[in-house]
């Protein structure tokens, strides 16, 4: 007899177990070494509660990150499945942690869930491993999130990996200082979220900018590779491109020979303030992973403090590491951005 | 013989590939093969691989190509539509390449408009098509009730046979419509090729990617 499932979940046996038990154990134990305590909360929350994230937490264009399971307790609460696991540690600080002395440093390996088209290496019951840490600001919270992201990569055997660093505010604050009409920057972000360039190009033809703020909006966020390119970058985003630096100079060298700056990075989810990051490895066509500050975030329940994360993907990871291993054609790249 | 770039391209067989393969052989890719032998998918010595244009963002997609060209009426109808919409691809849109202009249009039979009739009397007028999204999207935001009909084949056969009062399609020069007295009642949007890329080609293939970029703008 066979019996379905749900679209975007699977069974996992004994064979796959072992080999995501190995990744999951070496990602745990690097969180472990750097301080990071393991935390579980439930899969189900309050609908309301993870709400209080507000429309900031909503993706910009982009509806994946939003719970898209919901059910009815017996008292007709609604009830939904989390879809990532920033916003529950955020309910845990505020409430479990009100008065505790930051830094706090948590880390998880948890299940999250979202309305996603069911594809490789993107189910919608995901395994999600990552850290968070609260209370520690810009620059050094930023690059300490990096240097374990590093150390979990490397520990897990990924070689060919490369890191993408942005500045969620550096496309809002370059809209800003080049007087776009407000009305048109949601346009603007939409297309650029969409990575639409060619409609990026388009929606900038139709507001008379003048040429060079159009060519600014065009290309800045086209502009992507190693420092050249912040010194190549506009004093418009001079503070982005200086945040950047900032953060690059802390981190140890073999952590920033990963580093890939770029202007255009921005993150489905709407509630990153600063640093933003993604990773990529030749072995597979979409990021592994990424994460960013979220400084507003936690005083949205109560407890304001700057914050950093990231969480990867494991299947993506476990794909990535089984393609490294048979040296897919993408191996070719590593290296050589 | 060389990939250009050491990229690999997904080329659409089909109306695009004539101009495109013309288009990578003024960047000074060795086509001659691609041009004949039409049976061959995988051009490995060149960095091309060749498929029908519905087909190029799912490959670009996966990582399996690094860049790709397809229509913008593909890349549409694969786009978001609504929250957790199946159909999203995700891919750089990088270039509007201007070849293959054509226009994604609402056409009925002529004579009084029969879906207008429909609409009147009936509240939902019936609309045949291969680009099922593009028609809805494009129904819906003009506030119309519509039952989309997808069809695989000849468009023009379903009005002719009364079981839809409209179709929408794709048209380059309107001959096709004409032939079989259908005329043009609304134009939906304009279509052309465009260059797709996939998003960690995008960052680990950066230097690469701008440089075929750079040297298709400027030629």
């Amino acid at each position: 007899m066979i019996h379905p499932i749900p679209s975007g979940t699977r069974d996992v046996l004994p064979d796959e177990t072992r080999e995501v038990r190995a990744i999951t154990d070496s990602l745990r134990s690097v969180f472990e070494r750097h301080g990071y305590g393991e935390v579980y909360t439930p899969a189900l929350e309050y609908e309301a509660v993870l709400a209080r994230a507000g429309h900031a937490a909503r993706g910009a264009g982009s509806a994946d990150a939003q719970p898209a399971y919901r059910v009815f307790d017996e008292t007709g609460a609604v009830l939904v499945l989390r879809s990532d696991m920033t916003i529950p540690i955020a309910r845990v600080v505020a409430t479990r942690y009100p008065q505790v002395e930051p830094p706090l440093r948590f880390c998880y390996l948890a299940h999250c869930y979202r309305g996603v088209r069911p594809s490789r290496g993107q189910p919608r019951e995901l395994l999600q491993a990552g850290i968070e840490l609260i209370g520690s600001p810009a620059p050094e919270g930023t690059a300490e999130a990096l240097t374990v992201l590093c150390a979990a990569l490397d520990t897990v055997g990924l070689e060919g990996y490369r890191i993408g660093l942005g500045d969620a505010s550096l496309f809002p604050s370059l809209m800003a200082s080049l007087d776009v009409p407000e009305q048109a920057r949601p346009l603007l972000l939409d297309a650029l979220v969409q990575r639409d360039f060619v409609a990026l190009g388009e929606v900038l033809a139709g507001l008379d900018l003048g040429a060079d703020a159009t060519s600014l909006l065009l290309d800045v966020p086209q502009m992507r590779g190693g420092s050249e390119v912040l010194d190549a970058s506009a004093t418009a985003v001079a503070d982005a491109a200086s945040n950047m630096r900032q953060v690059h100079a802390l981190l140890a060298p073999d952590v920033a020979a990963r580093v890939i700056f770029d202007l255009g990075l921005v993150r489905s989810l709407g509630y990153y303030t600063g640093a933003v990051f993604e990773v990529y490895d030749p072995a597979l066509g979409a990021p592994i992973g990424g994460g960013g500050r979220y400084d507003d975030l936690l005083g949205h329940y109560g407890r304001p403090l700057p914050a950093v994360g990231f969480a990867l993907g494991v299947e993506r990871l476990h794909i990535a590491l089984a393609g490294e291993e048979r040296g897919e054609p993408g191996q070719a790249h590593a290296g050589a951005p | 013989m060389s990939p250009i770039n050491g990229l690999t391209i997904a080329v659409p067989r089909g109306a695009l590939f004539k101009e495109t393969v013309d288009l990578l052989d003024g960047l000074g890719l060795d086509t001659a093969e691609l041009r004949s032998n039409d049976r061959k998918l995988l051009f490995e010595s060149i960095g091309v691989i060749t498929m029908r244009p519905s087909d190029v963002p799912t490959y670009v997609e996966s990582g399996a190509a690094d860049i790709g060209i397809t229509g913008k009426d593909v890349l549409l109808e694969q786009a978001v539509q609504g929250p957790g919409d199946p159909a999203r691809r995700e891919v750089y849109e990088l270039l509007d390449l201007g070849y293959g202009r054509c226009t994604m249009v609402l056409a009925t039979k002529s004579g009084p408009d029969p879906a207008a009739e429909a609409l009147r009397r009936l509240g939902v007028m019936r609309v045949a098509t291969k680009y099922p999204r593009i028609a809805a999207r494009h129904l819906e935001e003009t506030g119309r009730q519509a039952e989309i009909v997808e069809v695989k084949g000849s468009v023009e056969l379903a009005p002719l046979t009364g079981m839809v009062e409209a179709i929408v399609d794709l048209t380059a020069t309107g001959t096709t419509l004409r032939e079989h007295d259908l005329v043009v009642r609304e134009e939906i949007v304009e279509c052309t090729a465009r260059l797709i890329a996939n998003p960690v080609a995008h960052k680990l293939r950066a230097g690469a990617i701008d440089d075929f970029l750079g040297r298709l703008r400027a030629g």
